[in-house]
């Protein structure tokens, strides 16, 4: 057990955990009901699923050609800055063009707010 | 807090020319120096000594990564149960928070939190309006998740 095979171990680690992910939060997109819920998954897992895999290339390129590359980390942190503000835009433009709530849903507080407004 | 940093960078750089030697563990080694020093003298600066704000922020960030990891696993139980029995809603979270880039930081952080994704504002930033997935069980829960992170961002800008 020399230190490439377990930095090969620990990097294909995270590489899988992050392909799980971001499999999972495509089956979310399939059976969540609305766009609301489906932003739920497609903000959180995927943000999860691109940091692993990305970390674990990092990871082994590090460990294996001892290159370590500024440029993925850079990735993670952008994946980091910009995923949040994008599923706040997309709900955001959602609901102010009057695109419906799943029918479970159970309160809305936001549209006295807006009605109140217009 | 920029003032005490730069004064750290400049006793480090004074270090470096006491000893000659210009590399970046000597530089590494002045600026530790300099935090003593800046730590000791700490009574006399204009604002706090700012490692306590640094400090703030490493707590932060493994808060959010836990937080990040809990979120994951809430979504995975849903997308995987056999049934879906979630009861989505909108939520106003009145918040105490002034400027907007705190209002920022928090929104992010709200949004990659369990079960819960910032939407809007109120017009007069009062209000942050979160849809959360499970309304019911999550809504005392959640707002005292974000009572922590509202604190936690405070500490921060304090």
């Amino acid at each position: 057990m020399n230190v490439n095979a377990i930095s090969e171990i620990v990097s294909g680690f995270f590489i899988i955990v992050g392909t799980i992910f971001s499999l999972l939060s495509a089956f979310g997109l399939i059976r969540l009901p609305d766009i609301y819920t489906r932003s739920h998954a497609a903000t959180k897992s995927v943000t999860l699923g691109v940091l692993c895999t990305l970390f674990g290339t990092f990871l082994y390129f590090w460990m294996t050609d001892g290159f370590i590359s500024i440029r993925l980390l850079l990735g993670i942190f952008f994946v980091f800055l910009t995923a949040p503000v994008a599923g706040h835009l997309i709900c955001r433009a959602a609901y102010r063009t009057n695109v419906p709530l799943t029918k479970e849903s159970v309160q809305d507080d936001l549209k006295e707010v807006l009605k109140k407004g217009n | 807090m920029a003032f005490q940093i730069l004064i750290n960078i400049v006793i480090a750089l004074i270090w470096v020319f006491l000893l000659n030697s210009f590399t970046g563990a000597d530089f590494v080694v002045g600026y530790v120096i300099g935090i003593l020093i800046l730590f000791v003298l700490r009574r006399f600066l204009q604002f706090d000594f700012y490692m306590r704000r640094v400090w703030a922020i490493i707590k932060l960030i493994v808060l959010f990564f836990k937080e990040l990891i809990l979120a994951n696993i809430d979504v995975m139980k849903i997308v995987l149960s056999p049934k879906l029995d979630i009861e989505p809603g909108i939520i106003a979270l009145p918040t105490n928070l002034k400027s907007d880039w705190e209002l920022t930081l928090l929104a992010s952080l709200i949004t990659l939190t369990p079960g819960t994704l910032s939407m809007d504002f109120s017009d007069d930033s009062k209000y942050i309006y979160i849809h959360a997935i499970n309304v019911p069980d999550k809504e005392e829960m959640i707002r005292q998740i974000h009572n922590t992170f509202e604190r936690a961002i405070m500490e921060v800008t304090k």
